[in-house]
């Protein structure tokens, strides 16, 4: 390949002196606004192919998410979701390791949450139930994410590969359980748990009532915060960290490799399996089916951008959640999958920007410094 | 009979994941993860629907279901060899894309959330009509996309072992730094081998397509995966990943066949393929080892 030639007209292409304080702020904005940028255009398009007008559409998609109480419970409630499984994600790439499995590792959650939540007896009191129940959630993630991490540990197993089908596995698995054994008539759902319920938030302030935004959302900030402190003031985390960025490197340096994987998605499984509560303890109070379909695909979407930082997390899952929310919003006007389709530009936008910004940024300090 | 109506069911099964299957040992030789067959199988078939109704003829379904797949496969290309985008994330986003925007785009043409009106597709023999069972069950294969899904791993194996291109794509996929060396173009290999598997897996969606007479919400259900799984389990050899693709479509034949029996429940059978592929990725012996610079296009 032309490697060489690329990277002197790189060098070439590079117009300006980028002082390196510039470039560090453009690097983690550039390519979201780029993707969002992108996103609008593609949304532009979809909407005139159905005979309406783009601007009348994004306003109400503003609307309807940050315009009112509701909208914005609602936005809260699918970001608590998003936060835990973007955590999740991201905590697992910090290590190097890519976890695809969010999507089976939240649904044992929500699964495990609502057993425990039916296993307890009636009238369990709120303060034994419910860290009993989250205890449930992160058990149960981390027990799927086990297979992946303890395979990878063991024999180099391909994580990607493994979680994928984990994931396969678990939904078959947890498929079988409702469909024969747990559910209530008639229904994809188990019955209603005896204790655990996590409050509502319009039980304190009245205007959010009717979304679903509960204090769940405490847990979900709880655990970006505990990320950030694992990951960036612990030992723990900097061999985590270390593991990521030169698995090698760190094995010389007296690192365990394998068992700071197996940590690590252990700990990813934990986090996503968390997310599971959101629905379960928090909204409907009983585990269904598909409660939350592609919530662990997303949060690849909320780490990637989110730059894998605990508060980028939060931040980026705000978005994607302001984005599903506003699909329901103009739902009546053009098809709500219109942001579907709008989140997979902005992943894939931001995806392909990434390399490319950090490459010309790279390109603009070499340029400075010389 | 019954033995024939069985190797009957599970060729018919098994066509989806060959032609797919075909496409991702294609794309991960040269060093793509195929992890978007679900998303091209996709494409494919609902253009494959639209490209069948508005002409009414499903030899035009087939070639607007391989432009479908084509185009998706391109957005895949420029991503992921052009700008060198990570191709997990990509792969999964296009999965994603496939599901929304032939949503979308069913709404839009059709009115409809959840079918396309009934398309024609190959009943050559079945109108014709009552000879019985043994008629009905090999009327089934007197489609040409059968003989093409036959064909397709064939012709991967053709084109990877007997052909120059097929050596340039196996260095690719190994070695590019040494392929590149020998003046392999090795982005235009992968643009190639990502495209070509693009089409081959969209003739598996236009096949599910024309087979049930219309396109249906996500109707691909995972075929893409169990294709992928194929080829994983099937070590990247187009031998053994066709054994892997019938071994599959078997599975799920006889868990159909012995339905009334409740022996196991269908759950349990849906995860041999995933189990398997698991095993075969962790095996102590005779390992699954993906070609070794898989993956790794973001790496210049």
């Amino acid at each position: 390949m032309s490697l060489g030639m690329e990277q002197v007209a790189e060098r070439k292409g590079t117009p300006s002196r980028l002082p390196s304080s510039v470039a560090r702020l453009l690097s983690p904005l550039l390519p979201p606004l780029t993707a969002l940028l992108i996103a609008a255009v593609v949304g532009d398009i979809l909407i005139l192919t159905y005979g309406q007008s783009p601007a009348d559409v994004f306003k109400l998609l503003i609307e309807g998410t940050w315009g009112n109480a509701y909208g914005l419970g609602q936005v809260i409630y699918k970001a608590t979701t998003l936060t835990f499984t973007g955590l999740s994600v991201a905590l697992a790439l910090r290590a190097g390791l890519f976890n695809i499995g969010a999507e089976g590792q939240l649904a044992m959650g929500g699964f495990c949450a609502a057993l425990v939540g039916l296993i307890v007896p009636v009238g369990t009191p709120a303060v034994i139930a419910i860290p009993l129940c989250l205890a449930g959630a992160a058990l149960g993630g981390a027990g799927v994410a086990s297979v992946p991490g303890y395979l990878k540990a063991r024999f180099g197993a391909s994580e990607v590969i493994v979680t994928i089908m984990v994931n396969l596995i678990t939904l078959a698995f947890l498929n079988w359980v409702i469909a024969t054994k747990l559910n209530v008539a008639e229904s994809l759902h188990t019955a209603e748990i005896h204790a655990g319920a996590v409050p509502r938030v319009s039980s304190m302030v009245e205007a959010f009532r009717g979304s679903a935004a509960n204090f769940v959302l405490i847990v979900a900030l709880a655990a970006a915060a505990y990320a950030w402190w694992y990951l960036f003031r612990t030992r723990a985390g900097y061999d985590l960290r270390a593991v990521g960025l030169q698995p090698e490197a760190a094995e010389y340096g007296g690192v365990k490799v394998g068992s700071v994987w197996l940590r690590a998605m252990l700990m990813a499984g934990a986090l996503a399996g968390l997310g599971g509560t959101n629905y379960v303890l928090g909204y409907k109070q009983y585990y269904e089916e598909g409660f939350a379909a592609g919530a662990g695909f997303l949060g690849i979407a909320v780490a990637l951008v989110g730059r894998n930082h605990p508060v980028g997390v939060v931040i980026a899952a705000l978005l994607f959640a302001t984005l599903s929310q506003g699909g329901l919003a103009v739902n009546a006007v053009v098809p709500k999958q219109m942001v579907d389709v709008l989140t997979a530009v902005v992943i894939i936008a931001v995806a392909t920007s990434v390399p490319e910004v950090q490459r010309l940024l790279k390109g603009a300090r070499r340029g400075g410094e010389s | 009979m019954i033995v024939l109506a069985f190797l009957v069911q599970t060729l018919r099964i098994a066509i989806p994941y060959l032609f797919a299957a075909a496409g991702g040992v294609l794309s991960e030789r040269s060093g793509v993860i195929a992890l978007t067959l679900e998303g091209w199988m996709l494409t494919g078939a609902f253009t494959a629907t639209i490209g069948t109704y508005y002409s009414g003829s499903p030899w035009v379904g087939i070639l607007c279901g391989i432009g479908g797949g084509v185009l998706a496969a391109l957005l895949h290309a420029v991503a992921c060899i052009r700008y060198r985008a990570d191709q997990v994330v990509v792969g999964i986003a296009i999965n994603l894309l496939a599901v929304g925007i032939t949503r979308f785009f069913l709404r839009l043409a059709f009115d409809s959330s959840s079918n396309s009106p009934r398309v024609p597709g190959f009943d050559w023999i079945a109108q014709s009509g009552d000879g019985g069972r043994e008629a009905v069950v090999l009327a089934s294969l007197a489609n040409p996309l059968v003989v093409l899904a036959v064909l397709s791993l064939v012709f991967v194996a053709w084109l990877l072992y007997r052909t120059p291109f097929g050596l340039r794509l196996r260095a690719v996929g190994e070695k590019p730094e040494a392929a590149a060396s020998l003046g392999i173009g090795v982005n235009r290999v992968r643009w190639i081998a990502v495209l070509g598997a693009g089409a081959l897996a969209s003739l598996g969606g236009t096949y599910l397509a024309l087979e049930q007479h219309q396109f249906t919400d996500s109707m691909t259900a995972g075929r893409g995966f169990i294709a992928l799984a194929a080829v994983i389990f099937g070590k990247w050899e187009p031998r053994r990943v066709a054994v892997a693709c019938l071994l599959f479509a078997a599975a799920e034949t006889l868990q159909i066949q012995l339905q009334g029996l409740q022996l196991i429940p269908s759950q349990f059978v849906e995860m041999i393929p995933y189990i398997l592929t698991i095993v075969a990725v962790a095996g102590a012996v005779g390992r699954a080892v993906p070609p070794s610079a898989l993956g790794k296009t973001s790496e210049p």
